[in-house]
């Protein structure tokens, strides 16, 4: 028997740290586990005692990519808990920073962190010697995202304005309206966009998958709605964890979440909310659909990339249509007083669904806190993806067989840090 | 005859949310000309291709939080010429660090995680110049993508990077933003945390919360804490608003504890 252990040194461009280790013997799996070694941070340890207005700025800190998700899940909680009435017009402003930060987040995914893989690069930076228009027309959508961001938030990192109640300081509408001619150059682009993702060569998994994210009777979902699952199952916030459940696995410190009623993974994000939403599609969204050649439903995971296009047109129409119609609201918040009880809510990150739950005390104290991001929902799912598509590619060499690995967990966009930075492949055939 | 060899570049991280390496990322244009007048080497959140050291410019994000962290900070510190640490994890143990001092630790993992054995993570989490000598820090959560890059073209140019130690009140009289303090009677940690942002949370109509840490000539931290109780905080509350993204920074620490004592 020979026995082969090979070091492959990192999945990178994803966020966060973690490891995939893999034993195969022909072509069968003995071992695979997908190791997360992201430093623990306490996040929901150290929330307790804090007061309700203090979570919109501690939150965002979980993660750098969707910190308008975080704080948009909390904000709403309270809201609820507290029985706060916003003023008009924070409910469309809210929803149209979401659209900046799930322009900017896809935009850095499909082009920065995935493309690379498709066309054979190590890096966008690579990329863009022989793709400069690509690379350049990349960066002009990601930056109006950000734009978008910034001019809403103050920054678009952990933007400061977003608060329980509504926001410290609404925009003017000639400021939104300033960025209207680049959000429209922006969607212009996004069909050629689609037909470019269309085109490039990408593997298939075909599986049985229970994809879950929230449905909205009006609109494609972000800020409200409740829990569906492509197998028929309904739930509200307050049921989400009885609904589903989270394990704790020895090689991880991101937790894994499973149905808690057959004990099975299951699949948050991008794909998830176009299979449960398509009704809701804009116009171009819808011909980016057609175009990236994806018809619904479609479970296979490596369909992410074009739904993530997808969901960004959708993204760019939304905040063409929001900043149109957008009267500023004033006063920007509305006046809070606390109440004791509990607070859940989840909002649609651009990665998938973030659940928060907040025990609160009659000042507004955090007595208890949980937060459940996508990417430790999906985890278990990944594992599950890796186990059924690696037996078909083992016969790869090694440096393949890494990019195929890496692109399996790249599908489903995982921010890390809120749960896990690389992915060191340690493979071994026996 | 050989090119000259572009400087080498990396860039790491540690216990953090990502956002400062995002910033790098967000310096989308500017990125990619720099990319003329560098060679990044070693960048896993943008590029598969990790080379080995010597790196002559390495930019660390995150604190020191784990064993292992602790030795690999070691061995880039090795590696590297110049070593700069952005952000606030990196400079001041991040937010994270509210668990330091606590004595807390195993009930923080028991509170999170269902079975504490699988977490290995330190007492405290810890900025990394308490563990190897840094060259320069770049404070800020997230850090500012202007003061970075004038850090970067500062050490091409062969010149000592300066950053600005004067607080955040003195961007605002600058710019001409309506105290908050004054105006609304709302507690900012202006008057005693540096600058870099561009003063953005009062020109967003509320009070910063010290995102860049303690400036160099801080005032007074804990007079500003006090200050708050006049406008009404419980003393607990006036700690809390230090002890917070960068409440492990001395000059936020120590005042965060004189203002409990008055709790008590």
């Amino acid at each position: 028997m020979t026995h082969r252990r090979v070091e492959v040194p990192v999945i990178a461009r994803v966020e966060g740290e973690g490891a995939l280790h893999i034993t195969a013997r022909d072509h069968e799996i003995v071992d695979l586990r997908l190791e997360i070694y992201e430093p623990p941070r306490f996040f929901e340890a150290f929330l307790r005692g804090r007061a309700y207005h203090e979570v919109p700025d501690i939150v965002p800190r979980i993660c750098g990519i969707c910190p308008v998700a975080y704080q948009m899940s909390a904000i709403h909680g309270f809201e609820e808990l507290f029985d706060v009435r916003v003023p008009e017009g924070v409910r469309e402003l809210r929803r149209l920073l979401y659209c900046g930060e799930w322009i900017e987040s896809h935009v850095l995914h499909v082009f920065l962190l995935a493309a690379p893989d498709f066309l054979g690069y190590h890096s966008a930076i690579e990329m863009a010697k022989d793709h400069p228009d690509l690379v350049r027309t990349a960066i002009a959508i990601k930056r109006v995202g950000n734009d978008v961001m910034e001019l809403i938030g103050g920054r678009e990192i952990h933007p400061v304005s977003p608060r329980v109640g509504g926001f410290s300081r609404a925009p003017r509408r000639r400021e939104l309206e300033a960025l209207l001619p680049r959000l429209e150059q922006a969607l212009e682009r996004m069909p050629g966009i689609a037909d470019l993702v269309g085109s490039l060569e990408r593997p298939s998994l075909p599986r049985r998958a229970e994809l879950v994210a929230m449905v909205h009777p009006e609109e494609y979902p972000m800020n409200e709605g409740t829990m569906a699952s492509t197998e028929g199952r309904r739930w509200t916030f307050a049921e989400y964890e009885t609904v589903t459940r989270e394990l704790h696995v020895e090689h991880s410190n991101a937790l894994h979440s499973v149905i808690a009623e057959t004990g099975t993974p299951y699949h948050t994000g991008p794909l998830a909310r176009l299979n449960l939403n398509a009704d809701h599609l804009t116009p171009v969204a819808r011909e980016c659909l057609r175009r990236a050649g994806l018809s619904l439903p479609d479970l296979d995971p490596f369909s992410s990339m074009a739904a993530r296009v997808v969901e960004t047109a959708l993204a760019i129409e939304e905040a063409i249509r929001l900043i149109r119609a957008y009267e500023p609201p004033d006063p920007p918040m509305a006046e809070v007083v606390p109440r004791a009880g509990r607070a859940t809510w989840a909002t649609e990150a651009p990665r998938g669904t973030l659940y928060h739950r907040y025990d609160v005390a009659e000042d507004g104290t955090i007595l208890e806190a949980k937060i459940v991001p996508p990417t430790s929902q999906n985890l278990r799912h990944m594992e599950e993806d890796l186990r059924t598509f690696v037996p078909g590619v083992l016969d790869r060499s090694d440096e393949e067989l890494t990019r195929l690995c890496e692109m399996v967990v790249r599908n489903y966009d995982p921010c890390i840090s809120c749960a896990t930075h690389f992915l060191r492949l340690d493979l071994r055939r026996l | 005859m050989t090119a000259p060899t572009k400087p080498r570049v990396a860039v790491f991280k540690m216990a953090s949310c990502d956002g400062c390496q995002l910033q790098i990322l967000d310096a989308e244009d500017a990125l990619l000309e720099l990319a003329g007048a560098i060679e990044i080497v070693h960048f896993a959140e943008a590029s598969s291709d990790l080379r080995p050291g010597p790196y002559d410019i390495t930019l660390v994000e995150g604190s020191i939080s784990t064993p292992e962290q602790e030795a690999q900070i070691r061995e880039i510190r090795e590696a590297s010429k110049v070593l700069i640490t952005i952000g606030a994890c990196a400079t001041a143990g991040g937010i994270q660090a509210l668990r330091n001092a606590t004595g807390r630790l195993e009930e923080f993992v028991r509170t999170v995680y269902p079975t504490p054995a699988y977490v290995r993570s330190l007492e405290d989490s810890r900025p990394v110049a308490d563990y190897v000598p840094v060259d320069l820090e770049l404070t800020g959560c997230p850090i500012d993508r202007g003061e970075l890059l004038r850090a970067i073209a500062s050490l091409l140019a062969g010149a000592r990077p300066r950053v600005s130690t004067s607080p955040v009140c003195v961007e605002c009289k600058r710019r001409g933003t309506v105290c908050v303090v004054v105006a609304r009677g709302e507690p900012c940690l202006g008057p005693v945390t540096r600058t870099g942002c561009g003063a953005i949370c009062p020109r967003f109509g509320r009070g910063c919360y010290g995102c860049f840490g303690p400036a160099q000539a801080p005032g007074n931290a804990e007079a500003l804490g006090r200050r708050f109780i006049e406008l009404g905080l419980r003393p607990k509350e006036a700690a809390d608003r230090f002890r917070f993204i960068t409440g492990w920074a001395p000059a936020f620490r120590e005042a965060a504890a004189r203002l409990e004592e008055v709790e008590r």
